[in-house]
């Protein structure tokens, strides 16, 4: 499914990042592996450290904290605010919606549109095209677009294939109208049949959790996880990122008119180092262009990934200068979705820590 | 080439012999996903290729032939 947005804008990210740190070697002895095979998975997929959030610390907290840095920096303004989204897997509740909730501590205008939106790993992109859309609207100019997990919790310790990747984090974008003449390239697709790749099976309402749940089971690959704990079926995952991935951005390409040497930057989610080298061979890009390093100095957290990754490795490059950025996320639901986008002379890009 | 995997999955898995004929290195458990990666690794650097990520599949690792024809497919000489 394809779109074109004109006339709109990203004028500012922040991510707001989790200062706990917590390094590879810490927490090896955890996994079923010899040090020496551990030490091959690091290397392998990129893992070093990654930023965990203190118990109690829910998503909600880290877009508040972020939220009232831009409030005391005057970098954005309470009334401005149109529409607030908040894309995430991990909620405070199941009601009220956590985007009400975080409405409810600023006092935010009442005309003002609060939406949670469920996605994972494409949940830049899923909310950017919701965004988009929302300013068509003659009344909304201004989206706050917060994306945000908290998923350590859920990550069993003796998980090899999840816990060395996985990170917590939030991330605050915002999405406006502007005079200027921009064309944003859009896509999105998903497949619901292949919804449990990545999962957490008890929890919900189809299977609430219980103490039978609780019970930590050996998988074949020797991981030890609970039916409360994340869940991801890492070749599936893998082989569907490498199918689809690429036809979607030669299509982005085609879609937008343009060449795969007019993109600065391939700012992708970041699932592992392996996955996205495999990525840009397969689609002739260099390296250096699809940015590699958010998972080993933070982590893997789901739709803030591409946020993230923008941030450190651009800053104040996009505060200063403009860029073409192709953007993509893939994973959760299964979702896979890709933007082409000029974006630059932004108000803040920037890593904060709470 | 048949030689240089050997090598390569032989140091990978030192427990294991690979010069066996007959023998599904996967259903037997002498590969699993991961050492599918770190072989990956080992056999873009060696031979100079990136193998594609779709052809990353348990059977064509099942044996030393099935690796040959996955490194032939992707540009390996």
């Amino acid at each position: 499914m394809d779109f074109v947005f004109k006339n709109k804008r990203i004028s500012g990210i922040l991510t707001v990042l989790p200062k706990k740190a917590v390094k590879f070697e810490d927490e090896m002895a955890n996994y079923s592996f010899s040090p020496a095979k551990c030490m091959k998975l690091k290397l392998a997929m990129g893992y070093n450290e990654h930023r965990i959030a203190e118990p109690g610390q829910c998503s909600s907290d880290f877009c508040k904290f972020g939220l009232r840095y831009l409030f005391d920096k005057h970098l954005l303004n309470k009334d401005d605010i149109d529409a607030l989204l908040f894309v995430s897997q991990s909620g405070d509740y199941y009601m009220p919606p956590t985007s009400n909730l975080i409405q409810g501590h600023f006092g935010l205008k009442h005309d003002c549109l609060c939406m949670d939106i469920n996605q994972g790993c494409a949940g830049f992109e899923v909310g950017l095209i919701q965004a988009f859309m929302l300013l068509e609207q003659p009344v909304i100019k201004r989206v706050v677009l917060m994306n945000a997990d908290v998923l350590s919790p859920k990550v069993s310790a003796q998980d090899r294939n999840s816990k060395p990747l996985i990170g917590d984090a939030a991330s605050i974008t915002i999405v406006e109208k502007c005079e200027e003449e921009t064309t944003i390239y859009a896509n999105i697709k998903m497949d619901g049949t292949g919804a449990f790749a990545l999962n957490i099976p008890a929890g919900g309402f189809r299977m609430p959790s219980t103490p039978e749940t609780a019970v930590m089971v050996q998988d074949a690959a020797g991981n030890f996880r609970s039916k409360d704990n994340l869940v991801m079926q890492g070749d599936d995952v893998f082989n569907f990122v490498q199918r689809e991935v690429p036809p979607m951005i030669e299509h982005l390409y085609e879609q937008s008119g343009v060449d795969r040497n007019e993109v600065d930057w391939y700012m992708f989610h970041q699932p592992n180092k392996f996955m996205l080298h495999k990525l840009a061979d397969k689609l002739g890009i260099p390296h250096e262009k699809m940015p590699a390093n958010i998972v080993e100095n933070f982590g893997n957290a789901s739709g803030v990934t591409v946020p993230t990754c923008i941030s450190y490795n651009l800053g104040d490059q996009l505060v200063n200068g403009k860029m073409r950025l192709c953007m993509a996320g893939f994973g959760v639901g299964l979702t896979w979705s890709s933007i082409m986008v000029e974006m630059g002379n932004l108000s803040f890009n920037k890593i904060i820590e709470f | 080439m048949k030689e240089q995997i050997i090598k390569i999955l032989t140091e990978l898995r030192p427990e294991f012999d690979f010069t066996q004929e007959g023998v599904n290195f996967i259903e037997e458990g002498m590969l699993d996903s991961f050492d599918m990666v770190n072989l990956v690794s080992e056999l873009d650097s060696t031979f100079g290729i990136s193998i594609d990520g779709v052809d990353i599949l348990p059977e064509n690792f099942a044996t030393v032939a099935d690796i040959e024809k996955l490194l032939m497919k992707n540009g390996a000489k």
